[in-house]
């Protein structure tokens, strides 16, 4: 059983996995919410424009979104230099980058986790909730945000499945350095790069299944618990 | 207080320009679907910004598109219960009737709370979820909801439309009490002559977006069919009585109008209180000579005030009763056949069971 222990630089590559997917999902989440809101409710010049430019990660080759993100916030970029000059925030070739292109090629999937649960939120409810006193602020807040809470848990858990599975983007972005940006995925591309690195390929594969469904099952529990408390009218 | 409402909009092919006001009470919009009630309410309540009108309430502008006043809906603080209860499906019963304390900022709330609860008769309710309620009882919720929140003028869009008949008889009761007991003026929209002649001061017709008819309740409800937009099945009389006394063998109500004694079944009214009859034309009979032998309790002997023919072969027959004018529709055929004219002594059959109270 000797293949199955995990060397420390593994571990390092699962944890950060895990650190900067679990970044992504939370970072992502308040624009997700805005732009989720602003596509089901909105009505302005250049929703089709922002809609696209949204579903943009889903469809375009990861290795493109890499690259373009390398233009935007290398450290050259204009993006980058403004973070790095004001915030002292880096992406390129850190852990940051990792989070932001996993951030950004989860985007779509949790705008549209939560945009069609907006979408089902019956309108009548926030006037009722209006007639009562609230503010539109009020209403979103007492009103519509708990009833999308279980779109906004399943968006959130779909865009952590994928920011654990993220590869073509990040690598092409911020590299593939062990310690720094070497996450699961691309510590499995390693394995399987070198003689002799089945096993540890393996290893990482089979924790990869474990955190996959632990994610899964999770989510199933909040969503079940969710819709009980949201029950219908 | 008084509520005055001026209003014209356009949606599609459908143009809304009508005016009412209320001094108080219950103001019923009453008018068949798509004669723009709904259209009218939501425009009092802020939900639909009309293209040109006023909304005043005791004084205070609350809507005023020439000097570009437009109240926010949560502003107003106009109470507002619709047809489907619409209460917030992730909240208990108890949280859904609290919801509007967090805007009202009204003390003494405890006590508010108790009294509307005891009189629409929900405590037993109060930790339960909206999903396992009936349908009556969810609208009891939601009218104490409105109630809770404190406001100026409570406005009800057909609130009992989406309810059997049972559940229609179990909710009325407390609609009285409200209108009795909170002092909170009240718009009513609805379709249905029965609901209106129970609870309304005042009427206000609406056809085709426009105000057809409006004034006290029983000279609106008791003109002539063709100024009712509900159609002419439901046109009738409205009688205003007193309570008398019931026979509990055989659960019959005595109502004094005038000097005529009418004889209603299933009523639980006490002796004194005020009760108004809708007796449908439809449902009234006319004989020339007094009937004898039949189930119908009520016979009262009048004189045909006026004979107006419709398209349909039916006639509508005023008949002066004494105190009270009764409405009967007949066939052309009938009135022929009775010489029915004007000024002619008749009998007018009522039967107990059909009158709406």
């Amino acid at each position: 059983m000797d293949w199955l222990a995990v060397s420390d630089a593994e571990w390092t590559a699962i944890l950060l996995s895990l650190r900067v997917a679990t970044v992504a999902m939370i970072c992502s989440l308040p624009f997700a919410l805005v732009v989720a809101m602003l596509l089901a409710r909105g009505r302005f010049w250049g929703k089709t424009l922002l809609n696209g430019l949204v579903h943009l990660p889903l469809i375009l080759p990861p290795v493109v979104t890499g690259f373009l993100l390398l233009l935007l916030f290398g450290r050259r970029g204009p993006l980058g230099a403004f973070f790095a000059d004001y915030f002292g925030l880096v992406f390129s070739f850190r852990w940051t980058g990792a989070a932001l292109a996993c951030a950004v090629m989860a985007f779509p999937l949790m705008v549209r986790s939560i945009r069609l649960s907006i979408e089902a939120v019956d309108r009548k409810l926030e006037d009722a909730a209006t007639t009562l006193g609230a503010s539109p602020v009020w209403v979103f807040a007492t009103v519509t945000l708990p009833l999308i809470i279980p779109g906004i848990i399943a968006g959130m858990i779909i865009a952590f499945a994928k920011a654990m599975g993220e590869f073509g983007a990040t690598i092409t972005f911020v590299s593939n350095i062990p310690g720094e940006t070497q996450t699961l995925s691309a510590a499995i591309y390693t394995f399987t790069q070198v003689p002799g690195g089945d096993a540890g390929a393996m290893r990482l594969t089979i924790i990869s299944v474990i955190i996959s469904m632990a994610a899964l099952i999770f989510s199933e529990l909040l969503a079940t618990f969710a819709a009980r408390r949201v029950a219908a009218q | 207080m008084s509520l005055t409402v001026e209003t014209r909009h356009q949606l599609g092919n459908f143009s809304l320009d009508a005016a009412f006001t209320s001094d108080g009470g219950v103001t019923a919009l009453f008018g068949r679907s798509g004669s723009g009630k709904t259209s009218l309410i939501n425009i009092i309540a802020g939900l639909l910004k009309p293209e040109s009108g006023r909304v005043l309430l005791d004084g205070d502008v609350i809507a005023d598109s020439d000097r570009r006043i437009f109240t926010p809906v949560h502003r107003r603080r106009f109470g507002y219960v619709f047809q489907e209860a619409r209460l917030f499906p992730h909240l208990s019963v108890r949280r859904n009737l609290a919801y509007g304390r967090w805007f009202a900022g009204k003390s003494g709330w405890g006590s508010d709370f108790t009294r509307i609860v005891d009189m629409l008769g929900i405590g037993h309710l109060l930790e339960r979820n909206p999903s396992a309620l009936s349908g009556g009882e969810r609208q009891r919720v939601a009218i104490g909801r409105a109630l809770l929140a404190a406001p100026r003028l409570l406005l009800m869009d057909e609130p009992l439309a989406a309810l059997d008949e049972a559940r229609k008889a179990e909710i009325l009761p407390y609609l009285e009490r409200l209108r009795d007991d909170a002092g909170i003026p009240i718009v009513y929209v609805s379709h249905s002559v029965g609901e209106v002649a129970r609870l309304a001061r005042r009427v206000v017709v609406l056809e085709n977006g426009r105000v057809t008819a409006s004034g006290a309740a029983a000279e609106v409800l008791s003109a002539p069919a063709a100024t009712l937009a509900t159609g002419r099945r439901e046109a009738g009389v409205l009688l205003e009585g007193e309570v008398e006394g019931t026979d509990p063998t055989h659960e019959l109500t005595t109502v004094r109008v005038g000097r005529e004694r009418l004889r209603i079944a299933g009523v639980s009214a006490t002796a004194g209180s005020r009760l108004r009859l809708h007796i449908a034309a439809r449902d009234v009979m006319l004989a020339t000579t007094r009937p004898v032998e039949i189930s119908a309790l009520n016979v009262l002997e009048g004189r045909i005030l006026t004979l107006t023919s419709d398209e349909d072969g039916s006639v509508d027959v005023r008949v002066n009763c004494g105190d009270a004018t009764i409405a009967a529709r007949i066939t052309r055929f009938s009135r022929d056949a009775l010489q029915l004219v004007p000024g002619r002594t008749v009998y007018a059959i009522i039967k107990s069971v059909a009158i709406d109270h």
